[in-house]
């Protein structure tokens, strides 16, 4: 055996390249594909990689937010501003509009919607025709994402079959689908919390203001931090302190952002990109555990949400 | 902060774990996850609870591994996951695949992209029916390094010649099937992933050992492609022509992009596109909107020639001279992955880089015993099924031997009338 030593790849950019390569296979294999982008961090990384992936060319593909309508207002104003800087075309789609189609029938006013995505997104699916939708998943995100693949089929009813996946060896992706069916393609998929801070700070990517140490008005529920009193761009103003709630004003950050109702935020210091770095590297929560107000009910809560079709 | 847990990190490894809960798989997994850091407190939360939960009285690391639903109800491991964890200097990526012998299909799809396998021991077995089965497949799937974890010694009263008699064993039976003498790099380890001995500290309790640890071990190991030469390969992914843009300067853009999955390429290299056989030079290299003037293994690239040629998706970029006989016909070992069997009667879809051909059987040479890898006759295959097998092909492929160039000599048969991915395959000529 040789000793020879040849120069390869450092970790982050070997992670770069996979996600290239994963794009351009959804470009080659795919006839409608589209890359839904919420404004979050993971999302974000995922237009930088697409614009490595084909600049100087326009993307193979549409940009899609399913939104819930209970998003940051500073999240809404950076996807539409981050769309347009990059020229591409972004759809939004709402699940305010599935619930007026009747599609989506809330249990109670103030039921999180998070989970009612996956009924708005499988509209749009249906209603672009799209055969793939590019996402920001990680495997490391919880343990039903552990087993995901890259290139995850959906049947006709966007259900994820644990028991029914396609093997995935060397870096042979197999997109193709029948009519009707559709592939959720996730070329971050062996990337971790970190991995993302560190390319976010190398590539110096912007984000939206409520990732960075900011002050909020927050109540204690439950032994989580739920913001409270938070302006919608629509206008109007949810989660309403609950009578004998003691509401504070806490410095704090959002590890993850997304639906307002589920997603909480950390206290925090860090108000840049290396300090979140270096808080990453320090803390003892992981990012859902310490932000997910949704996936504490059940050990299988993740896994059931996605045999539902949710990303 | 914890050395452990610099943000800092140069190189990635992927390796694979071979065994069963039984052998303490799960655990030794956990235990490198927990060792370094990697396990945050709300996890260990959860899993002290289950723990409790289950009547154990100590917190059970594998939990750390525990799975789906379904297989948490039947108490198996069903399918690969992915694990992840970093050390001050390397990333790492953990295949983590279920050792019995219905599950070969999952331990090939975990070893296609590893680069160093675990082999767990039972210090208090030995070498056992599925140490061959599991040294077998990484042999099949040329993952170059193989460490041998003698585990448990805890339950051998750490005694050297336990460890001695498995590394003699184990020795004798990888001369067997070849493997040092094909190249594989071998290492034992002595260790308790119970109680974390020689996993990330060495403990006190094998002072006779005196090599590596397993974190020591991992983390010395060679990257891919990192220890011999490789002719360049670049298998077309996508063509860039922006002509609709603004800039006349992107009238002529011609951008071909994909993958460099072997050797290196500068600016100035003369180039072949196959399998048109028209050569030109590389007049540009780009990553994003950075010109480079070399690019090496696994860097996803565009380059751009010095004359116009007819090249699209599918066409492989090599460097003039390299360049690999397309072929119609290939002979290969292949791992059948469907629970439908394999029809020699049906045509199937060979994905071989980003290209695609239909594909017949023509012939099945013989079936592997993967416990003792004898030569069986076969008629068909059927799930975890591993044979010879030679195909005739529609389409010319630009193929390598398997064990010369991992990504070039492997190919996937996909089942046109389910779109499923069928079989696995690994080209020998």
């Amino acid at each position: 055996m040789t000793t020879s030593t040849k120069e390869t790849l450092s970790h982050l950019d070997w992670l770069e390249s996979e996600a290239i390569h994963i794009l351009r296979e959804v470009a080659g294999q795919c006839s409608n594909p589209v890359l839904l982008f919420s404004g979050g961090k993971d999302s974000l990384c995922i237009l930088r990689l697409a614009e490595k992936a084909f600049r100087p060319g326009r993307f193979p593909f549409p940009l899609m937010h399913i939104d819930t309508g209970h998003n940051y207002k500073e999240v809404i104003d950076f996807r539409d501003q981050r769309a347009a800087e990059l020229g591409e075309r972004l759809i939004v789609r709402s699940v305010e509009d599935s619930m007026k189609r009747g599609t989506v029938v809330l249990k109670s006013p103030d039921e999180p919607r998070n989970k009612h995505q996956s009924v708005t997104l499988l509209e749009a699916i249906e209603e672009h025709g799209f055969d793939c939708c590019i996402g920001g998943a990680r495997r490391d995100e919880e343990k039903a994402r552990a087993k995901e693949r890259i290139m995850s089929f959906r049947d006709e009813f966007g259900q994820w079959d644990p028991k029914n996946q396609r093997p995935e060896l060397w870096n042979l992706y197999n997109a193709r689908s029948h009519k009707g069916e559709n592939i959720r393609a996730f070329p971050i998929s062996n990337w971790t919390e970190m991995d993302v801070w560190q390319y976010i700070e190398r590539e110096k990517l912007a984000l939206p203001s409520i990732y960075f140490a900011h002050q909020r008005d927050i109540v204690m529920r439950s032994g989580a931090i739920v913001p409270v009193n938070v302006p919608l761009a629509s206008g109007d103003v949810i989660n309403a302190p609950k009578p004998g709630e003691e509401v504070i004003n806490m410095q704090v950050r959002f590890r993850t952002v997304g639906d307002i109702t589920c997603t909480a935020p950390v206290p925090s210091d860090a108000d840049d990109i290396s300090k979140i770095v270096l808080e990453t590297a320090t803390t003892t929560i992981t990012e859902r555990g310490a932000t997910r107000l949704d996936d504490q009910t059940s050990d299988a809560s993740m896994e059931q949400r996605k045999k539902e079709g949710y990303f | 902060m914890d050395a452990m847990n610099k943000p800092h990190n140069d190189s990635l490894l992927r390796f694979m774990t071979c065994g069963s809960v039984d052998d303490g798989k799960s655990t030794l997994i956990g235990r490198l996850l927990f060792d370094t850091k990697t396990i945050l407190a709300d996890t260990l939360t959860h899993i002290e609870r289950t723990s409790k939960k289950r009547g154990m009285e100590a917190v059970d690391l594998s939990l750390l591994t525990d799975g789906l639903q379904a297989e948490r109800e039947q108490g198996i491991t069903i399918d690969v996951a992915y694990r992840y964890f970093s050390t001050g200097t390397r990333k790492y990526i953990i295949a983590d695949a279920p050792g019995h012998e219905q599950y070969t299909r999952n331990m090939v799809t975990a070893a296609s992209t590893a680069n160093l396998a675990i082999i767990l021991i039972d210090a208090r077995k030995g070498v056992l029916t599925q140490t061959r089965r599991h040294s077998y497949l990484a042999h099949l799937v040329r993952i170059p390094h193989i460490v041998v974890a003698v585990n448990k010694m805890d339950l051998a009263n750490y005694d050297q010649a336990v460890f001695d008699k498995i590394r003699a064993d184990y020795l004798a039976f990888a001369e067997q099937i070849g493997l040092q003498r094909e190249g594989h790099d071998i290492q034992f380890i002595p260790m308790s992933a119970l109680n974390g001995d020689m996993i990330v500290d060495r403990g006190d309790a094998m002072p006779w050992y005196t090599g590596p640890t397993m974190l020591e071990t991992l983390e010395a190991a060679p990257p891919a492609h990192s220890e011999h030469d490789e002719p360049f390969r670049l298998p077309v992914q996508f063509v860039c022509r922006p002509h609709a843009s603004d800039d006349p300067e992107l009238h002529d853009y011609r951008g071909f992009m994909g993958r460099i999955e072997a050797g290196e390429i500068a600016v100035g290299d003369a180039v072949t596109a196959l399998p048109s056989g028209q050569s030109s030079r590389v007049k540009t290299i780009e990553l994003g909107n950075v010109q480079m003037q070399r690019a090496i293994t696994e860097q996803s690239v565009t380059l751009l020639l010095e004359d116009e040629i007819d090249i699209s998706r599918g066409d492989m970029l090599v460097k003039t001279g390299q360049a690999p006989e397309p072929v119609k016909q290939i002979e290969a070992m292949v791992c059948w992955l469907s629970e439908t069997p394999l029809s020699t009667a049906r045509t199937y879809i060979v994905r071989h880089t980003t290209r695609e051909s239909k594909a017949k059987v023509s012939e099945i040479s013989y079936r592997v015993d993967v416990n003792t890898t004898e030569h069986l006759p076969a008629q068909g295959l059927n799930m975890n099924d591993i044979a010879k097998v030679t195909f005739k092909l529609a389409q010319p492929l630009m193929v390598d031997p398997y064990k010369v160039s991992r990504p070039t000599g492997a190919f996937i048969l996909i089942d046109e009338s389910t779109n499923n991915t069928v079989g696995a395959g690994m080209i020998e000529a």
